[in-house]
């Protein structure tokens, strides 16, 4: 199916839901409202014209200052069977960074997902696992926002130190021959 | 011996209930610094005896920020950063990137620079393969396969220095093109090594693919059915050993692979010994591709005529002010985009490396992300590993094919 028709059929099927279609390049974006994205994502896996069995990736997008809604989150799905790509796009307001997790659909957005709160702050609902994945537990703030800095100030990791001590500790640990 | 036949004639002595042993599960942690694990990933495992219950996978020791990097970057200078992806086949990446960024500045490079960047990828793929061959087969215990592996690594490498002048981090693909035409020599040398290469394979094929120790470790190891395997978003190798044909370069064809003859080996059985045989199959698919296309080699440029998106050469450079007022706003600002966004897979070895791009029509990317295949591949260990034994984890990670720098960007 051409990737203009897709989108018609989401639009014919969930008319509330989809905000925006656009084409660049000959590949088609649904700007979507987020809550019924998990909905959406079940349809367009199980509906057999469509049959979008293939979860290329999820990420996270921050429109710091230029749009409305500060993020979106940008799925693109493929079709193996029929060869066709779209991009579906929900829009995800900073007040309420929360959308509902597909991983019920796609196993494999488990991964992209944890990636998409670690870097953004995205939550995601019914996740099974909604830890950070990069960057270390305790790391404040997420580093691929528009107003994180590139370059971070100059004191180290908090968790550095507790590191470092550890790292002594298991030096000064006397080892012994067995037999001795 | 003693000590053991007192133990069981006790047991013996003993009613079924009290035979049981009481047993307590080990939580052991494999790496970061593990010879098997291919870089820096750590798992958690939860054992109870030798086998697997539980697996974590904790990825992200090798996170450099690439794709926030390259939002601070104009789009030619970023091209360096992917190198950094997947380091173990840069050519790959660069390709993926630069065919990314001509989609989204819609340009195209010209035939003789899509076939020389089609040879070299298919020679990264190949060096690539190799390195994977070599570990996965030393880790389950084999040593020669590992040395045969990296002499013929080494010819690679040094076709890339003829080439370019790097070895590992190579960034010779260029936006519109690739950096310098090739030489005689370098295609001399090249077709060499492609008529000898059937020969090596030959070598390794003789060494472990019937060997009975390795179908003994691989066979019905780490089984994953082709739905699953979609499911969890699985490509390249990985998932062609399940047995499904996906592969970018058939089915969203770049560069010259739609000028060129190649079969895609695909699986059944879904498990390590498949994955193997897709992938060694896949080498002398990759030979087969460069020798076609040091074959129908074009004559013409090698960079693509749009001076407002690729680099003027040296000399009109020096020779003409315009040209040297372009090279200037492209260094200084980067090219003037068009406002949009371009999502472009590639099929590098490890699997499918996607590049999205959000251009808000200044010449830095507004956001760059890369979909990388390892990341997606560390994702399903889990699912691989447990219930197996701890033997069998080694095994899995060589057969999915991961490399660290990929995986935590």
């Amino acid at each position: 199916m051409e990737p203009l028709e897709i989108a018609e059929n989401i639009k014919e099927k969930f008319p509330e839901e989809v905000l925006d279609i656009r084409e660049f390049r000959g590949q088609v974006s649904v700007t979507l409202k987020k809550d019924r994205i998990l909905e959406i994502c079940r349809y367009l896996h199980d509906s057999p014209d469509l049959f979008f069995d293939y979860l290329v990736d999820v990420c996270g997008v921050d429109h710091l200052g230029r749009k409305e809604k500060r993020f979106e989150v940008v799925y693109h799905i493929y079709s193996l069977k029929h060869r066709h790509l779209i991009r579906l796009k929900a829009e995800v307001p900073e007040e309420d960074a929360a959308i509902n997790s597909v991983t019920s659909v796609w196993k494999g957005a488990n991964w992209h997902e944890r990636e998409a709160f670690d870097l953004y702050g995205i939550t995601f609902r019914g996740h099974p696992d909604p830890r950070r994945i990069l960057m270390p537990e305790d790391w404040e703030g997420h580093p691929l926002r528009k107003d994180y800095p590139v370059k971070g100030p100059e004191k180290e990791w908090s968790g550095f130190q507790d590191v470092l001590d550890r790292a002594k500790r298991f030096h000064e640990f006397e080892w012994h021959e067995p037999g001795e | 011996m003693n000590g053991t036949s007192q133990v069981s004639k006790d047991m013996e002595n003993q009613g079924p209930a009290e035979r049981t042993f009481e047993t307590k599960d080990l939580t052991i942690s494999m790496g970061p610094q593990h010879p098997a694990t291919h870089g820096v990933l750590r798992l958690v495992l939860d054992l109870d005896g030798e086998t697997v219950k539980r697996c974590t996978p904790y990825v992200g020791y090798l996170h450099r920020g690439i794709e926030k990097l390259g939002e601070n970057r104009t789009y030619l200078a970023a091209l360096p950063l992917t190198d950094r992806l997947d380091y173990i086949s840069s050519m790959n990446n660069n390709v993926g990137y630069v065919n990314a960024v001509e989609k989204l500045f819609g340009i195209e490079a010209p035939e003789r620079a899509q076939f020389i960047r089609t040879m070299v990828a298919e020679m990264g793929r190949i060096s690539s393969h190799i390195i994977w061959l070599g570990t996965h087969v030393l880790d389950i215990g084999a040593t020669t396969p590992f040395l045969y592996a990296f002499r013929e690594r080494e010819r690679i490498m040094d076709l890339f220095e003829v080439l370019c002048g790097a070895r590992l981090t190579v960034s010779y693909p260029r936006i519109g093109g690739v950096r310098n035409d090739i030489s005689q020599e370098f295609l001399d040398e090249l077709y060499d090594f492609v008529l000898d290469f059937p020969s090596k394979m030959d070598d390794y094929e003789t060494l472990v693919t019937e060997n009975r120790i390795w179908k003994d470790r691989t066979v019905g190891i780490g089984v994953i059915s082709a739905e699953e395997a979609i499911n969890w978003g699985l490509t390249g190798g990985t998932l062609r050993g399940s047995g499904v044909d996906y592969d970018v370069r058939k089915y969203a064809p770049y560069d010259a692979y739609s000028k060129v003859e190649f079969d895609v080996p695909v699986g059944s059985n879904g498990d390590c010994y498949d994955r193997y045989v897709v992938r060694m199959q896949e080498m002398r698919q990759a030979n087969r591709i460069i020798r076609q296309c040091i074959e129908k080699l074009p004559t013409g440029p090698v960079m693509a005529d749009a001076p407002k998106f690729t680099l003027p050469s040296k000399e009109m450079i020096l020779k003409d002010m315009e040209h040297l007022i372009h090279q200037f706003v492209l260094i200084t600002k980067g090219p003037a985009v068009p406002a949009g966004e371009v999502y472009m897979g590639s099929e590098v070895p490890k699997g499918e490396l996607g590049f999205y791009f959000v251009s808000d029509g200044t010449g830095r990317p507004y956001r760059m992300r890369v979909r990388a295949p390892s990341f997606v591949h560390a994702s399903v260990l889990p699912r691989l590993c447990e219930g197996g034994l701890v033997a069998d984890v080694i095994a899995n990670i060589g057969t999915i094919d991961i490399v660290l720098g990929e995986c935590d960007r």
